[in-house]
């Protein structure tokens, strides 16, 4: 029997594991990947809400929607932004990256 | 799931690999066939009568070849993504009904199921160039994952605009909706689309500047040799009958227009001549057509097809929201296609930008440039 | 052990061994790959729950577009790491962090009395695209808005030869 405790642990260590990508790596990219794991441990959060307590309305599958739409937008621009960088320090370390002017 | 049903469903799957690996042998030889006669020759006679075992050949030669594996090249990725080009096609023929009671598992959303599916062989497409320790894999593998997702756009929207007017996702549905009237015959411009997005999709002239041999020796499928690169051909194959299939599903009425037959190993005969009749359609393309340059080929898709895709879910929007008369929808429809291919008609036909000798002096400059 | 409990911790597996992939491997090619597993047990968690449309969205966007997008920007950042280690000299306190916020997560729901509902059918796709236009209409608008600025962004930033 599922319940709606497995599917918040499962949700909360996705986001941990996540969380130690964040703060861990130094590749920016391998950065985004991390946050991307963290959006989809929300995301699991939400739908699992609305699958065991929100039968009539179902909002957690449509915020779902809303958060996968904001993810790939986020992602799209991140990563432009990464590649102007790229361009202009010849290094997404985030170590190199630390300098508000140059 | 009892093991009974696990069994059966096991079977069905391994009949759809033994069907398609079929279907694909026979679309090579008709593929040859087709393609010598449209050159005015007569193509493979000699294997077999009429070189109806040509195909058999092909696949014993590719099967006897060495495998080559580049030195440098990333070993499990290089294995791997011929199995991630594969999977996804594979995968989106259990939803694909071929007559109204054969399908393996009818899906209420099997149309989006088959989008998102056929999505993913970009990603195997990308990861082979990656793999393969060659720049110029490289560079082929980015541009075909860039031709790839740009077409998707006007195929999804072309769906998008085609389930409007049964309102439904499920394919069944969707051919039972055509008993009188195809969905071609009511969304031309949807056709046109579908069908060249499709082909663009597939890989086949005149979009497949990205594997080309004349111009990038293969593309990302430069270090594959023997059994590895025969996944990727029969993986393009499978491609076509795929968007034959969905053709003549979704816009040729399937099994229903224009006779409906009772039985259904005839409604399944009905969808295989109809899909056999759009498959030769993309060979005659590809016998008639010369290569599209790669910025030929995106300015086609970004600057004509995905503004087409748009304006067709529009005027489908029009006509489910006023429930206008089916043949307004077809009159707008046919306005705009043929709207397009006069511009299409003015943009081939207007003066070239630059005179030959400009066009030389420019080419002697780059070079002395270089130099 | 139910078939859909199987599935639950099949994906869970995939989805949780994926994520360890993706912030413990040293080739980055590697990494990508592993969210696109860790992302596809995601979307069997979705199936599990009964939002087929939330998976196959999950599939087709996530599968098909981000880590295309991602494999792209991988491969144009020149990643071979020329040597060095891929995590902060202060790896052990970001480990430190994220356990503790797992054993913090793990005890409130422990604690705490959720609503053991009953899983049912999930919403028909035409009830959320209804809702979406009607009751979620100004978000859904103001989303494509965002796409639209996320795109013109991501063109004008990454347009070679631009002012710096």
């Amino acid at each position: 029997m599922i319940t709606l405790a497995h599917l918040q642990v499962l949700s909360a260590a996705l986001f941990c594991v996540g969380l130690y990508g964040v703060l861990a790596r130094r590749n920016a990219v391998l950065i985004l990947l991390a946050i991307e794991l963290m959006l989809n441990a929300v995301n699991i959060n939400l739908i699992g809400f609305a699958a065991f307590v929100d039968h009539e309305q179902f909002v957690g599958q449509v915020l779902a929607i809303f958060v996968i739409t904001v993810a790939a937008a986020e992602v799209g621009l991140a990563l432009a932004v990464l590649l102007r960088l790229y361009r202009s320090r010849a290094s997404v370390r985030v170590d190199d990256l630390n300098m508000l002017k140059w | 799931m009892t093991v009974r049903e696990a069994l059966l469903l096991a079977g069905q799957l391994l009949g759809l690999l033994t069907a398609l690996v079929v279907v694909v042998l026979s679309l090579i030889w008709l593929e040859r066939k087709a393609l010598a006669r449209f050159q005015n020759r007569m193509g493979p006679m000699r294997v077999g009568f009429h070189g109806l075992l040509q195909p058999v050949a092909d696949a014993l030669k590719l099967l006897v070849k060495e495998d080559l594996v580049p030195t440098w090249a990333d070993r499990a990725l290089f294995w791997s993504a011929p199995l991630m080009v594969f999977v996804p096609s594979f995968v989106v023929w259990v939803t694909i009904p071929l007559a109204k009671e054969v399908v393996i598992r009818n899906l209420e959303m099997g149309l989006f199921y088959i989008v998102a599916f056929s999505i993913l062989p970009v990603v195997g497409l990308v990861l082979a160039g990656w793999s393969s320790a060659n720049k110029y894999a490289m560079l082929g593998s980015l541009r075909s994952a860039a031709q790839l997702v740009s077409y998707e756009i006007p195929i999804v929207m072309a769906v998008i605009a085609l389930v409007m007017v049964p309102e439904s996702l499920n394919l069944v549905t969707i051919v039972e909706g055509q008993r009188t009237v195809p969905y071609a015959a009511l969304q031309p411009l949807g056709l046109a689309l579908f069908l060249l997005a499709g082909v663009a999709e597939v890989g086949r002239t005149p979009f497949d500047i990205y594997f080309a041999e004349s111009e990038v020796v293969g593309g990302p499928f430069v270090e594959y040799s023997g059994a590895h690169w025969s996944v990727f051909f029969l993986v393009e194959y499978i491609n076509t009958f795929v968007v034959g299939v969905l053709v003549a599903l979704l816009f040729l009425g399937g099994w229903t227009f224009p006779l409906v037959p009772e039985a259904a190993w005839l409604g399944f005969l009905w969808v295989v001549a109809k899909t056999y009749l759009v498959v030769l359609v993309m060979f005659w393309l590809r016998g008639t057509l010369p290569r599209l340059r790669v910025d030929q080929l995106m300015s086609f898709g970004w600057q004509l097809l995905v503004p087409l895709s748009f304006a067709n879910i529009v005027i489908t929007g029009f006509y489910k929201f006023y429930r206008w008369p089916g043949w307004t929808l077809t009159l707008m429809s046919l306005a705009l296609l043929l709207l397009a291919g006069w511009l299409v008609y003015r943009r081939q036909t207007r003066p070239a930008a630059a005179t030959a000798e400009e066009m030389l002096a420019r080419a002697r400059a780059y070079r002395r440039r270089e130099a | 052990m139910t078939p859909s409990l199987f599935l639950f911790y099949a994906a869970s597996a995939l989805t949780l061994g994926g994520g360890m992939g993706v912030v413990a491997t040293r080739n980055v090619v590697y990494a990508a790959l592993s969210l696109l597993a860790s992302l596809m047990g995601v979307a069997g968690i979705y199936l599990v729950l009964f939002a087929e449309f939330l998976a196959l969205v999950q599939v087709l966007i996530y599968g098909g577009a981000i880590v295309i997008v991602v494999l792209f920007a991988l491969m144009l950042t020149r990643l071979r790491e020329l040597g060095g280690p891929m995590e902060h000299r202060q790896w052990p306190l970001a480990l430190v962090g994220a356990l503790g916020l797992f054993a913090v997560l793990a005890a409130a729901i422990a604690r705490t009395g959720v609503p053991q509902g009953l899983e049912r059918m999930g919403p028909p796709v035409a009830k959320v695209g209804a809702s979406l236009f009607s009751q979620w209409a100004v978000p859904f608008e103001a989303a494509s808005v965002l796409l639209l600025v996320a795109l013109i962004g991501a063109i004008v930033l990454a347009r070679p030869g631009g002012r710096d």
